[in-house]
């Protein structure tokens, strides 16, 4: 089935079109500073290995929690401190996409990335960010296929 | 991490330690300057005093695949309110990996008077530094910057070739997965892409980042660098050295490591790197 992705992030995307350079970096520095580190009753530090997005640099760890019976709640941690865009993005999608139909979150593209971070992105960044994205789309997926 | 001073460095005068910066922020003969990956952090929170000099808009062309021209970096030196005395000290996040891109972009404009923060970001923040927000402005200043001279630290594909038909040393500083042509790039990411995997024959695979010490940031002392760079891996200091990666970010930190650090005689930069030389048509590659 094709879905749409979730309307918050969609109109977060086209928010986003109108900001210049340092609106944008203003807005999604807000974001991070917003950031909520998984919640302990989730998971506590040493934080395990097969939650950690193998491609991030910034360390970056994700988890879902079932939140009704087509949607999860996705928590993150960021343990590098310098990984103020992981963080961003964190906050991004717990604020936009946690909560929403499992199969709008398997439908985000890609290029929302670009689309929020802009072009000039470096390769390791885009490839961290990616990554987080693609480990929410993975939770929501095989909860999709459980038939939640 | 010992004093730079006693750490064997062949120049050990281009770097500073995060104290002597916290004792020059207001000096003004001294303009820090952070250079980042992460286009969020220096807005986020930045040294006191430091303006921002970002690879992307800053430093390269905005049409073509270069760098700035000569006006560009007068009108750049004249926003950060630098003269031909000014010390420039860069910083950055993971490792200076930007700082020392930024610094050696300032040298193809013969600004020698430069210096690297040792330790970046991460060890500024890791003793508890002081980070504001505030953007500083100063007084632009009148900048003469010669012309761009990019022979001495730049090499381009005609160079690398020749070095390479002559036997020359050839350093890649990717991970072992790029260079050996397992991972070619993204394939979201046609900006860094390449149509061929693998690397330019008879390069040594020194991943940049091994020049530094992950817990702090900071360079390794000269002992441990030449046990890389040299025991290990056989590099000559005395040989003409080429050093590449994706887009030439990170072999500008190894530039540096070899040049200053370690005293290499001759050696460049190739920037056009992977995303040029795997992506050109019948030139040698090896797998």
């Amino acid at each position: 089935m094709s879905a749409a992705p979730p309307p918050a992030l969609a109109e977060l995307l086209e928010e986003m079109a109108f900001l210049d350079r340092a609106e944008r970096i203003e807005y999604l520095i807000e974001y991070a500073d917003r950031f909520v580190s998984v919640p302990e009753r989730i998971a506590a530090r040493p934080y395990p290995e097969e939650r950690r997005v193998k491609r991030c640099e910034s360390q970056a760890y994700v988890w879902a929690e079932d939140a009704g019976p087509d949607a999860q709640r996705y928590h993150f941690a960021v343990e590098n401190p310098q990984g103020i865009s992981a963080k961003s993005f964190c906050a991004i999608l717990d604020e936009t996409v946690s909560g929403a139909p499992l199969a709008q979150v398997a439908a985000i593209p890609g290029d929302a990335v670009f689309a929020i971070y802009g072009r000039e992105l470096s390769m390791g960044k885009g490839e961290g960010l990616l990554g987080i994205l693609e480990a929410v789309q993975g939770f929501a997926r095989e909860a999709a296929a459980r038939g939640r | 991490m010992s004093d730079i001073a006693s750490r064997g460095y062949a120049n050990p005068d281009v770097l500073v330690s995060t104290e002597w910066v916290a004792a020059h922020l207001d000096d003004p003969a001294v303009r820090i300057i952070e250079s980042n990956e992460d286009q969020l952090l220096y807005p986020s929170g930045h040294l006191p005093g430091a303006v921002q000099v970002d690879w992307a808009v800053d430093l390269n062309d905005q049409l073509r695949r270069d760098y700035l021209r000569r006006d560009g970096f007068e009108a750049l030196m004249a926003r950060i309110g630098v003269t031909r005395e000014t010390v420039c000290v860069f910083y950055g996040d993971r490792n200076n990996w930007w700082a020392t891109y930024a610094y050696w972009v300032f040298q193809l404009f013969g600004h020698d008077n430069a210096r690297v923060m040792d330790g970046g970001r991460q060890k500024w923040e890791q003793e508890g530094r002081p980070l504001v927000r505030e953007v500083p402005s100063y007084a632009a200043t009148a900048y003469g910057a010669p012309e761009r001279d990019d022979a001495p630290v730049r090499a381009f594909r005609d160079d690398v070739l020749a070095h390479l038909e002559a036997g020359g040393q050839l350093v890649d500083v990717r991970s072992p997965q790029e260079y050996s042509g397992e991972r070619l790039h993204m394939p979201d990411f046609p900006n860094e892409g390449a149509l061929r995997g693998g690397h330019i024959p008879g390069a040594r695979n020194i991943p940049w980042a091994r020049a530094a010490d992950p817990a702090d940031g900071t360079f390794r002392d000269a002992a441990e660098l030449r046990d890389i760079y040299l025991n290990e891996q056989g590099l000559s200091p005395d040989a003409d050295t080429i050093a590449y990666c994706r887009i030439g970010e990170r072999s500008s930190h190894t530039w540096f490591v070899l040049t200053h650090l370690l005293g290499f005689a001759n050696v460049r930069n190739y920037d056009g790197s992977w995303t040029e030389w795997g992506n050109l048509v019948n030139v040698p590659i090896e797998k």
